[in-house]
């Protein structure tokens, strides 16, 4: 094969799509469908009780059994990952949003602005984000909202930086000087030009961001200052079972597969690397 | 270096302030009158509840402007005087000290097995890329970091402690109780700390100065002693400093499932409890000792790579 054969062959492109990032977007698709549908398919309630069937194993009458105050698992574990997914978008979606804003401000006025937010994420980076969140929880422990807004304030700093960061790269080059020149307004500039160049570092770190509120929901719950016992709530349930382990291993390690899977579909899904 | 150690001053200032801030507001923002709180807790309930209460808000400066409260009270957070607990009464201060131990204990040798597990592990792995240490490697770091740190903590209970009998489940006091915490944390660590020492012992080994210190030569003991080692540790020691968010958040958590006696146990506790002093108190100690883990990974970095950094 001569040279200019060689020129004509494409070049062999990576596609996108590698067997870890299928593989993680498949238990993405299958665990959110469990989400969504999962509470309309089971009709039955995740508090109603029925003591009858405490610790019924999986199998009979509940498919996934039911736990020690024989409430459905698998209408708590379906309610749980709807929990789980619902608070973890608002999360982060509650931190996307501003830190990319004010990242591309950032990048495009500079100045003043800037130096202000470098100072405020510097305030707030400066504690772990856990140790901000448990000071927040004890204004009102128990609650979703200090859990919320705690995690909220940690995470958009991450947006906030790789948007300003990468927004000004972009920026700097010779093309949207041009298209600038050209009379384009900073709408079309920021939409065309920047938001394509930010849009897969930014997913990663989504997905990155809503592992950390999965993680820290359910951990906050196991060690009873997040969400408590009657909400559905994974890392809840794994505490709440627990004493029954004897009896009904199988029904303590259920949510426990169920937060596994969750975070594991979502740093397969946007492995980068091939290997 | 003088920079690095300033900057990180500069750190434990604004965990001072912010933690400070916070409580002060939460103190406030809590229902009831604070200094009828103060009083009950200092004297009991009784019938002179409401002069002991006028008492204690002429005392602590409770009627005084919010700001210069505010004032008063981080001038206090600055001279280390952190108040009583509200629930046991002693001085915050007494208590850090019995707590900290526990934690440094916990903490530090959970950074040390995490060392001894994670880059050695990492270095093989980099050395051949794509071999079985590599793969298996790569697919542990991946289980291990999709569980949370209490899954992860349950997980090695019930193997260990329960399906074994090795270990106790929880405790405190011997070194057999602190094996099975030690270990959670250090997991969590390794995954991570194994795929940078990886990723770093690969680039080292594509270098021309690796391959001109093979072909003169020398073995290859000597060659990763000489060549590898210090030039792989400098991104594995720099991330140590993200680590140490991990291995705070994580010895809260951990002290908390395993019983553990330390500063993190305490925190949770005082949150549940409305303690604030004791909040106060404890997020202070645990935000210093990030901070100082903090430094210390800089002066490292400083100290194996000396060059100066631009940024």
């Amino acid at each position: 094969m001569s040279i200019a054969d060689a020129t004509l062959v494409p070049i062999a492109r990576h596609s996108w799509l590698t067997p870890s990032r299928a593989a993680g977007l498949a238990l993405l698709g299958l665990l959110a469908l469990f989400a969504l549908l999962g509470p309309l398919l089971v009709s039955v309630d995740p508090t109603e009780q029925d003591f009858a069937a405490s610790l019924t194993p999986p199998g009979s009458d509940y498919l996934l059994g039911a736990d020690h105050y024989g409430r459905s698992m698998l209408a708590r574990l379906a309610y749980g990952a709807q929990l789980s997914f619902g608070m973890a978008l608002l999360t982060v979606a509650t931190a996307a949003l501003p830190g990319i804003l004010l990242g591309l401000l950032a990048a495009w006025r500079g100045g003043l602005l800037e130096r202000a937010l470098e100072l405020v994420s510097a305030v707030l980076l400066a504690l772990p984000g856990l140790l901000l969140v448990l000071i927040l929880l004890a204004f009102a422990p128990g609650t979703f909202g200090p859990l919320y807004l705690g995690l909220a304030l940690t995470l958009w700093i991450e947006f906030y930086r790789v948007t300003r960061v990468t927004a000004a790269g972009v920026l700097k080059q010779p093309h949207v000087e041009a298209t600038r020149l050209l009379g384009f307004k900073t709408g079309y500039i920021l939409r065309n030009l920047v938001l394509p160049e930010i849009r897969p570092i930014l997913i990663t770190l989504a997905a990155f961001a809503m592992s950390t509120a999965i993680i820290a929901i359910s951990t906050l719950s196991a060690i009873s200052v997040g969400l408590r016992p009657p909400t559905p709530e994974l890392g809840a349930m794994i505490v709440e079972l627990l004493p029954y382990y004897a009896e009904a291993p199988l029904h303590v390690l259920m949510p426990g597969i169920l937060i596994f899977l969750l975070v594991l579909g979502l740093q397969l899904a946007t492995r980068s690397d091939l290997r | 270096m003088q920079r690095l150690v300033l900057a990180r001053l500069l750190q434990a200032g604004l965990v001072v302030l912010v933690v400070g801030i916070l409580c002060f507001v939460l103190v406030r923002a809590l229902p009831g009158d604070p200094a009828m709180r103060i009083a009950a807790g200092r004297y009991g309930p009784d019938a002179n509840i409401t002069e002991a209460a006028e008492q204690v808000r002429r005392e602590l400066g409770l009627d005084q402007p919010l700001l210069v409260q505010l004032g008063t009270s981080l001038g206090q957070l600055a001279r280390l005087d952190l108040g009583h607990s509200v629930v046991t009464g002693l001085p915050i201060t007494k208590e850090l000290r019995i707590q900290l131990g526990a934690t440094l204990w916990l903490s530090g040798s959970a950074l040390v097995l995490s060392l001894l597990l994670g880059p050695p592990i990492g270095l093989l792995a980099g050395l051949r890329r794509g071999g079985w240490v590599d793969n298996a490697s790569l697919g542990g770091a991946i289980v291990l970091r999709s569980l949370p740190p209490f899954v992860l903590g349950l997980l090695l209970i019930l193997i260990f402690a329960m399906l074994l009998g090795l270990f106790p489940p929880a405790g405190y006091g011997t070194w057999r109780d602190l094996a099975l915490p030690a270990l959670t944390l250090a997991l969590g660590l390794a995954a991570v700390s194994s795929r940078v020492a990886r990723d770093a012992v690969a680039a080292v080994v594509r270098t021309p100065y690796l391959a001109f210190a093979r072909l003169k030569g020398l073995p290859e003991p000597v060659v990763v002693r000489r060549h590898v080692l210090r030039n792989a540790a400098i991104p594995v020691v720099s991330y140590l400093a993200l680590q140490a968010i991990y291995l705070i958040e994580g010895v809260v958590v951990v002290e908390t499932l395993f019983g553990i006696p330390g500063i993190g146990h305490a925190l949770v506790h005082a949150v549940i409890a409305r303690d604030v002093p004791m909040v106060q108190g404890t997020a202070l100690a645990m935000g210093l000792l990030f901070v100082v883990i903090a430094a210390a990974v800089d002066l490292t970095c400083h100290w194996l790579d000396p060059r100066p950094k631009r940024i």
